[in-house]
């Protein structure tokens, strides 16, 4: 340990003096008295330009679609797991799905099959994993802890989060259609999504879903620029970029993917939609259906697998960096050590963001890509391992030696590094254009995304949540509920998806209602059960987190400090239920980098602490 | 408080570069960002879309020449002059960029008439160009019969020029007529009989029969008084026996280099015709896709002029109120709006390049 002179030590120092004396006063509540948008009841909690608000509003509706996403899929694991079973005490929720025979046999119908596949990819996919995530936590974090009072533009920051509502709505509306929604897969490949005769949920399930997804689309953009424009210009006094948490580099990273990607997809999606509607021929050649020519000429199927997966490939970084940042951020402080490697952690996010632009065709080996393409493809999917396993070694070497307290916070985010490896590993298998002849739409596939981006992403989230629930609702989450979640769901998890892997290099192909006609497939019954069984203990776990976050934000042991957690961060120098505009005086002005823990033998020392003279010495002997 | 040492030393960080943080990186403001912003996310969805069209373009051997398809012009009957109207379209959106440069000056200057006076002189260039690209598209839809299903501009030769009836006699083809199928005795009367020809040495069986395109100055060649174009070719039937009206896109192509006429798209007649053809049929007009890129995206970079407009107008009217001589920012508004305008010439200058010059 340095020695520390004749300088105060720095916890000695009072927040509220810190912020007083060194902040500076933008003049924020001359002009925010007695502020509109925060009066009624209306404004307060529904149309609320506050971006605490939005944050929570995000990340409720975000649980919403899980729940039903999570049910989705519930129902056709129960059809591979037990095809043989009777469905029919499902008859009373899912209606005309359900065939019920004269014996009282259920049945679930194939195209439902394929409807809840689909959706339960769109809705996890987009409106869990990149609005319930990214919107969250983008939301509440980019403005506290850059210190800015809110973001750059409140409105279209409103406007985002009713964009994503509006989507969801017309989304959850055409589950309701009589022929179903959309079913022909999430990523909507033509001609099952550019022909209404194609499928039963191809005609007005398909129509409300591209809807839907323009909607949602709009509402991202509205997002993304403001994050950015926010990361930019909002920043307090003395918070460099090198002085950004590396939850703010993740989500502004993000922000600019999503900026740059999304817009493909709207081009991709509105030429569909004209050659559903319109009759065009951008997507489709040559067709027959029912042994007559359709009028369609020229077009490329290809054509919008390559817009999509622009949008597609980049999307599941869009998913799974907010879940790094906020994994290293929650490491960090749970270890009580500093990030490990800040710098490159910077650099590796910003090389995958670039990477995640130029390997899109590996989801299409099997598409009939010209395999010298696919030679390019494969290089750059391959090199994307290197920033990976970077991060990755930076979080174990920030737990190395670290003084951790296993919280619910700090057990997902070391669940998310072990997924992410987990999942990481089998990317490179899939990488390599040869090896995915094989395993291509396999449960090979299946096991890797939802490992990688799936679990992962959700085992981020739930750190988040864990982590800034106190932030959100000044109260704290039960623990002891907290670590049964953690540990029931990290081998649940495993659980269903490991054996995924067998099944997958057997070969059996994804998507599939039934194997009945499939001898060679047969012996994989048990499998199919345990999963499904496995997946029904995993969805109860999730159900007893959803508990303990409503219960806590009531009833949820109160807040008696404003730092909980002995963060270093910004967010926490905010009162324990900070109002509109974040501090209630003047902004707080930032000294130093958010991560010094266990400096000098200080456990923390706040990014509002001015740098002292011991650690100058001290930095140097370091 | 006096145990707080204020005194701390700036590092470079605090000394403020422009990152720093408290200013703007950039030295505009957060609207002006969010404008950038926006323009680059939707030049990547003008990205989407040119690349769609190159993708299908690059795929289909024949493609339109645009010196043909965009050879007519209004008020004038020459239609022999490629290139041109559009040529002047482009001009009034260029200009209207150059006066939109001005209204931002004049709005640093805070000179409200001055603002308005630029502006005013950019909502008619964008209204000018939008008339224009509303003859254009009238023009093609009702007059050469593309619309985003059907593509009239088949290949043809260097020159630009369908075969002609000459042409055809010329290369040795035989005129004929014939009844028109599928109709009715009484109706018979109401379609004479259709002019077709025969290629050179050919049995005369439908899936031989040519029919010459007719456009519109051909179609209505008889209320010119001009004689060489008969009633009769209004109708027909084409090669697999199906009806079409006259201005319908049958056409006959000529190709410079191996001087043969070759008939574009086909489709699969399933039902097989009188002559018991059944089976693939040549393309016969070119790639359908054409028509069905050029209206959308043309119409979706108008619908971006068209918007551009509409706020151009509304801020015009702020302007004139004084509204943003109170916010006293130079009127950023207008610098705001003109990176809009700016970005939507911009765009123009890539869908022309993509449609009337490759």
């Amino acid at each position: 340990m340095a020695d520390t002179g004749t300088i105060t030590a720095p916890q000695k120092y009072n927040e509220e003096t810190l912020i007083e004396e060194l902040g500076y006063d933008d003049h924020f509540h001359d002009h925010h008295h007695g502020d509109k948008y925060q009066s009624s009841f209306i404004f307060h909690y529904i149309f609320s330009m506050d971006h605490k608000m939005i944050a929570r509003q995000f990340l409720i509706t975000g649980m919403f679609w899980a729940v039903i996403g999570g049910l989705m899929s519930l129902v056709f694991r129960l059809q591979l797991g037990f095809p043989e079973e009777s469905m029919a005490w499902l008859k009373p929720i899912l209606g005309g799905w359900i065939t019920v025979n004269e014996a009282g046999i259920g049945t679930l119908a194939p195209e439902f099959y394929y409807a809840l596949v689909t959706m339960h990819g769109t809705i996890i996919v987009f409106f869990v994993l990149t609005a319930g995530l990214s919107g969250t936590f983008s939301n509440l974090l980019i403005p506290l802890q850059l210190g800015a009072r809110d973001m750059a533009s409140p409105f279209l920051n409103m406007l985002s989060y009713w964009f994503f509502f509006s989507a969801g709505v017309v989304m959850f509306l055409s589950l309701f259609l009589s022929t179903g929604p959309f079913s022909g897969g999430w990523t909507a490949y033509p001609p099952l999504s550019a022909l209404p005769q194609a499928s039963t949920g191809s005609g007005a399930g398909m129509t409300m879903w591209s809807f839907s997804m323009v909607l949602f689309v709009v509402s991202v953009l509205l997002g993304g620029i403001n994050y950015i424009t926010t990361v930019l210009n909002l920043r307090t006094k003395g918070m460099s970029l090198w002085r950004m948490p590396l939850t703010i580099w993740a989500f502004f990273v993000t922000a600019i993917i999503g900026l740059l990607s999304f817009p493909v997809l709207v081009s991709g999606i509105l030429l569909l939609i004209l050659d559903r509607e319109l009759g065009t021929s951008f997507y489709l050649s040559e067709i027959f259906i029912g042994g007559s020519a359709l009028d369609h000429v020229g077009g490329s199927p290809i054509l919008y697998q390559h817009l999509f997966w622009f949008l597609g490939h980049p999307e599941v970084y869009i998913i799974i960096l907010p879940a790094m940042g906020i994994v290293s951020e929650v490491l960090s402080v749970h270890a009580r050590k500093p990030i490990f490697g800040y710098k490159a952690m910077v650099y590796s996010i910003l090389a995958i963001a670039f990477l995640s632009f130029i390997v899109w065709a590996h989801h299409m080996f099997m598409s009939g890509v010209n395999p010298f393409i696919s030679n390019f493809f494969v290089i750059f999917t391959l090199i994307i391992a290197v920033p990976s396993a970077v991060k990755v070694f930076n979080w174990i070497a920030t737990l190395f030696g670290g003084n951790i307290r296993f919280t619910a916070a700090c057990l997902f985010g070391i669940g998310f590094v072990s997924m992410f490896i987990s999942g990481g590993l089998t990317g490179i298998f899939l990488g390599n254009s040869a090896i995915d002849v094989q395993l291509h739409d396999t449960y090979f596939v299946v096991a890797h995304f939802h490992i990688v981006m799936g679990i992962a992403a959700f085992f981020g989230m739930y750190a988040g949540v864990y982590h800034w629930f106190p932030k959100m609702y000044g109260r704290l989450m039960n623990e002891t509920l907290g670590r049964i979640h953690f540990w029931g769901t990290l081998v649940g998890a495993y659980a269903i998806f490991w054996p995924m892997h067998y099944i997958g290099m057997a070969g059996v192909p994804r998507r599939y209602y039934s194997f009945d006609n499939f001898q060679a497939f047969a012996h994989f019954d048990m499998i199919n059960k345990f999963i499904t069984v496995a997946a029904i203990i995993v969805f109860a776990l999730q159900v007893l987190f959803l508990i303990n976050f409503f219960y806590s934000i009531w009833n949820g042991k109160k807040l008696t400090t404003k730092n909980p957690w002995k963060a270093s961060t910004l967010e926490w120098t905010t009162p324990i239920n900070p109002g509109h505009g974040n501090w209630p005086g003047r902004i707080p002005t930032v000294q130093r980098w958010p991560y010094d823990y266990g400096k000098g033998g200080n456990d923390y020392i706040s990014q509002i602490t001015p740098e002292q003279e011991w650690e100058r010495e001290y930095d140097e002997a370091h | 408080m006096a145990e707080i040492n204020i005194e701390h030393n700036e590092t470079e960080e605090q000394q403020g570069t422009d990152w720093s943080g408290g200013n703007e990186p950039f030295k505009a403001s957060y609207g002006k960002l969010m404008m950038w912003y926006f323009l680059l996310s939707d030049a990547f969805t003008f990205a989407g879309f040119l690349i769609a069209y190159g993708a299908l373009r690059f795929s289909n051997a024949n493609w339109p020449e645009p010196d043909f398809v965009f050879r007519t012009a209004p008020f004038t009957t020459n239609d022999n002059l490629p290139l041109i109207f559009v040529t002047f379209m482009s001009f009034l959106l260029i200009i209207s960029s150059v006066t939109m440069v001005r209204g931002v000056q004049e709005g640093h200057r805070n000179n409200i008439s001055g603002t308005a006076f630029w502006m005013l002189l950019t909502i008619i260039g964008g209204l000018g160009f939008l008339s224009c690209q509303a003859w254009e598209w009238n023009n093609l839809i009702n007059v050469e019969g593309m619309t985003a299903l059907t593509n009239p501009f088949s290949r043809h030769d260097q020159s630009g020029t369908y075969a002609s009836e000459s042409d055809l006699l010329e290369a040795g083809f035989v005129k004929k007529t014939a009844v028109v199928a599928d109709v009715d005795d009484d109706e018979k009367s109401q379609y004479p009989p259709a002019t077709y020809f025969l290629p050179p040495n050919t049995e005369d069986i439908a899936v031989n029969r040519y029919f010459v395109k007719r456009n519109h100055h051909q179609l209505h060649a008889g209320d010119h008084g001009d004689a060489s174009h008969g009633d009769g070719d209004h109708h027909g039937t084409n090669m697999a026996g199906e009806t079409f009206d006259a201005g319908d896109p049958y056409l006959i192509t000529y190709d410079g280099a191996t001087q043969a006429y070759e008939l574009g798209a086909f489709k699969y007649n399933n039902a097989g015709s009188d002559d018991g053809y059944r089976g693939y049929k040549n393309e016969a007009f070119g790639p359908k896709a054409f028509g069905g890129l050029f209206f959308f995206i043309t119409g979706f970079h108008g619908f971006h002029v068209f918007s551009g407009v509409a706020f151009l107008t509304v801020i015009m009217i702020n302007v004139m109120s004084g509204l943003y001589l109170k916010a006293n920012n130079g009127h950023e508004m207008v610098e705001k709006i003109g990176l809009y305008w700016h970005f939507v010439d911009l765009v123009w200058v890539f869908v022309f390049l993509a449609f009337y010059l490759l």
